[in-house]
């Protein structure tokens, strides 16, 4: 058996950390931001995509993954989350390898829209200021993004979760200790 | 020039010292000490308690000393301090038959198993003041004591049942909902309704009980039986897997027996309003009885147009906390809505006025 | 130093990333209001405990806290709530508009245009807009599914017909990017256009209500109106009586007892530093 790496060094303030990091992706949609707490997680979790987790999921958040066994004793001892394999009940979805269909996950109700899930997708790389064209809430006039890595016709796909609105689910892009994140009311052009 | 006013941190710092001043009072008087409110306040200990919402007779007393004796300030203290504390598990449901009773009455039957106990209770005292009392030093003499009774005694709903002519309660599949953690929203399940009222102002509570006895709502209550007494409280700790018990409450419990006229569905029987309380709060569990079994209404196809039955109106009142703390922010400066709404009313008057000149000319 | 025997910022970590998700979402459909486990504060219900769980669920010790009520760093409640944070979490606090990176707010938006580096947080008696016109919880939630906001037109429009202006003086209706009706919290309608396409996030918390919301930066705020009449600001005409601005919002002083009236702006700090400005341009 390894041993099991550490979380966050310091549980409360690298938690707020984190937390104002991707406070500040999903208010201004498409800046990348930079996870500064010091992680080593199993893989293939990369460290903005742990972050997320330590800083938001527990016991009241069942989290579905791909990452597999070590990624997921690791997730289950440093947050308590309970995992689960049917999608649509998970609050947190993980995928470090192909990513589910946007509509897979909960997306909530017209009345409770904030029961749609948090996507955490992990990605090859995060490039600001060219790619997509994004536009709405948080951008004053364009941010741009370039995801290495990308879901094929994630475009086509972003555009069917933005018409759910205010249905639907909202993602974290994570590369590394980068992140980035598409709240459901972004609007997404190809660029 | 004007020069405006500060001094708002001195003032504040002021108004706590003078706070503790007054609430020591005259000193040359003894002070009191937690233990003696803790005794000698009993019933005021068990309402900061239930409103409270945190069994603890010691922080209850302190919060009342502190508060110098209001008591919805002081369970607002308790609240405050209990909010801070880890959970660490849900209790095992009280099998109050088991209880280790002080007191136990039935409105609806003369005898029954395991009798009618008055124990230590105001009613039958005549209401004139007792100016012995005063003089103080005069410890009450012991009252006999008959060999306490270890044998369980059953619940006076459950002859009924057994007859067929009470509801039985459906047992929750899930675990009941706790509105400490999660915001109320409706319609909300019974268990989280009864959580709400167990914690909600007792005059509040006692008012809309009162109010289905007086035709809003109709209920045709009977005091099925009132308990009072203590109980022991059992967890299962995960890692252990068996329960164990992690001490004694006092509680009081009332069982409302109401008619129900039956449906198509169901035959007419009993239906119960249901109150159980921490510590030796009588008052409190008979209204809670009266108004869980208001709130029961649309459930059993009743109309439900009273208040003591319209559940958002009372789970979103019953509060006193919630509802001490928002009437008392009126307190706070206002002043800018006001100046808005003052230049708001002059333009108004202003127009109003420019008219009748025009109508005048 | 921070309070013994308390968690940094008061509240537990569990409840904060409760409070945090509820953000989250509150971020990402705004204006909308998310139900949250709001937990009993040292404060009471009222006096800012919803601004103060969100203040303490982003509030990290690099922050330098700005709390004001009425406009002003010096009322009573502004004061106690500013010395609940120092107690609680060691931060630093100023009354320096443009040097505070949170800003927790009752009643007003600073005169001072925020950065995107700042965070307004809003103190919200009752975040729900629609509550005098129906106060079944129930069934504002369904007209907010529905965007059906119809209800409040014709409250807004009776006012017309009979005063012949909207007579909301504060607590004014937007609808945030032309989904959700929202309550801006009871500002005086003369904030409500600083709210519009605002650099910096707004986060709003009524605790009592148990509910969360959200303007983004740069999110389209409109005041509710008609074309024949659109939403006008109210101040009153006068100019400050300490530094003179004629575009402030001013709070009125009765100075005796024979009628005689001052006004001095409202925002404290923004006052503070236009009496300093001459001086500073004259050394």
């Amino acid at each position: 058996m390894t041993q099991m790496t550490p979380g966050f060094a310091d549980r409360v303030l690298d938690a707020q950390a984190s937390f104002r990091a991707i406070l500040e992706a999903m208010s201004r949609p498409g800046r990348v931001q930079c996870i500064e707490a010091r992680l080593s997680p199993p893989a293939p979790l990369c460290t903005a995509a742990a972050a997320a987790l330590l800083a938001l999921a527990d016991a009241d958040t069942p989290l579905w993954h791909d990452a597999g066994e070590a990624a997921a004793d690791w997730l289950r001892f440093h947050c308590g989350a309970p995992i689960t394999g049917i999608i649509k009940d998970a609050r947190f979805v993980l995928a470090c390898g192909a990513a589910p269909s946007l509509d897979a996950p909960d997306i909530g109700t017209d009345e409770d829209p904030q029961l749609g899930a948090t996507l955490i997708l992990q990605v090859a790389g995060l490039v600001a200021g060219e790619g997509w064209r994004l536009t709405g809430p948080g951008i004053q006039h364009e941010h741009r993004l370039r995801v290495l890595g990308a879901p094929a016709d994630f475009v086509a796909a972003w555009a069917r979760n933005q018409a759910l609105f205010p249905r639907g689910v909202d993602v974290l892009l994570c590369a590394g200790d980068n992140i980035a994140a598409l709240p459901r009311s972004v609007m997404m052009a190809e660029g | 020039m004007y020069v405006a006013v500060k001094g708002g941190e001195k003032a504040i710092s002021a108004a706590h010292a003078w706070l503790d001043e007054t609430r020591r009072g005259d000193t040359t008087l003894p002070e009191l000490s937690v233990a003696q409110i803790e005794q000698q306040m009993a019933l005021a200990v068990d309402r900061v308690m239930a409103e409270g919402s945190c069994h603890d007779r010691f922080l209850a007393a302190l919060a009342i000393k502190q508060a110098k004796g209001d008591l919805i300030e002081a369970a607002f203290l308790l609240r405050a301090y209990r909010t801070t504390l880890p959970r660490f598990g849900a209790s095992a449901p009280l099998e109050t038959s088991s209880m280790r009773l002080r007191r136990r009455i039935s409105a609806t039957y003369k005898e029954l198993p395991g009798g009618q106990v008055l124990g230590p209770t105001f009613d039958y005292t005549h209401r004139l003041l007792d100016f012995a009392l005063a003089a103080e030093g005069r410890d009450a003499p012991a009252t006999p004591e008959a060999p306490a009774d270890t044998s369980d005694v059953p619940r006076v709903t459950e002859f009924l049942a057994r007859e067929g002519l009470m509801q039985r309660e459906s047992m929750a599949e899930t675990e009941p909902g706790d509105l400490t953690r999660e915001p109320l929203s409706f319609p909300a399940p019974r268990p989280v309704r009864l959580q709400n009222l167990a914690r909600g102002d007792e005059g509040f509570l006692l008012a809309l009980g009162y109010s289905t006895q007086r035709g809003y709502g109709n209920s045709h209550p009977f005091v099925g039986e009132i308990r009072v007494g203590h109980i022991g409280v059992e967890i299962t700790p995960p890692e252990l897997g068996f329960a164990i018990d992690i001490g004694d409450i006092g509680i009081t419990e009332c069982q409302m027996v109401n008619q129900f006229k039956g449906s198509r569905t169901e035959p007419a029987q009993f239906t119960r309003g249901y109150g159980l309380v921490f510590g030796h709060g009588e008052r409190r569990a008979m209204s809670m009885a009266l108004v869980d079994r208001g709130l029961r209404a649309r459930e059993l196809g009743e109309d439900a147009d009273a208040p003591a039955q319209q559940e958002e109106f009372v789970l979103y009142h019953s509060d006193n906390i919630e509802a001490t703390g928002f009437v008392e922010h009126l307190k706070l400066p206002h002043y800018v809505d006001f100046q808005s709404e003052l230049e708001n009313l002059r333009t108004i008057r202003r127009a109003a006025e420019a008219e009748l000149r025009e109508a005048a000319e | 130093m921070t309070e013994a025997g308390y968690n940094f910022a008061y509240l537990d970590e569990a409840t904060k990333r409760m409070i945090r998700r509820a953000i989250l979402k509150a971020v990402a459909i705004p204006g909308h209001q998310i139900p949250f486990g709001a937990r009993e504060m040292p404060l009471p219900y009222g006096w800012g405990t919803g601004g103060i769980q969100v203040t303490a669920s982003i509030l990290g010790p690099q922050d330098v806290l700005k709390v004001i009520d009425q406009g002003a760093d010096d009322t009573t409640n502004a004061v106690s709530i500013r010395r609940f944070f120092t107690r609680v979490a060691g931060i630093a606090t100023t009354d320096a508009t443009g040097e505070a990176s949170i800003i927790q707010t009752r009643h007003r938006i600073p005169e001072k245009p925020l950065t995107e580096n700042q965070i307004l947080v809003y103190q919200v008696p009752q975040p729900e807009p629609l509550f005098k016109l129906e106060p079944h919880r129930a069934e504002t939630r369904r007209i907010h599914a529905l965007a059906d906001y119809g209800l409040m037109h014709v409250r807004l429009y009776e006012d017309i017909a009979r005063l012949g202006h909207i007579a909301k003086a504060y607590d004014y209706p937007v609808m945030v990017n032309e989904r959700y009706l929202m309550s801006p919290s009871p500002i005086p309608a003369f904030d409500n256009p600083k709210m519009h396409q605002m650099a910096a996030l707004q986060l709003f918390g009524a605790g009592r209500e148990k509910r969360i919301y959200a303007v983004p930066p740069y999110t389209p705020v409109r005041s509710l109106d008609f074309e024949d009449h659109p939403f006008r600001p109210i101040r009153a005409p006068h100019a400050c009586a300490i530094c003179g601005s004629r575009t402030s919002y001013l709070d009125e002083l009765i100075t005796n007892d024979a009628g005689g009236r001052a006004f001095i702006c409202s925002d404290t700090d923004y006052c503070q530093e236009r009496q300093e400005a001459p001086k500073a341009a004259a050394e």
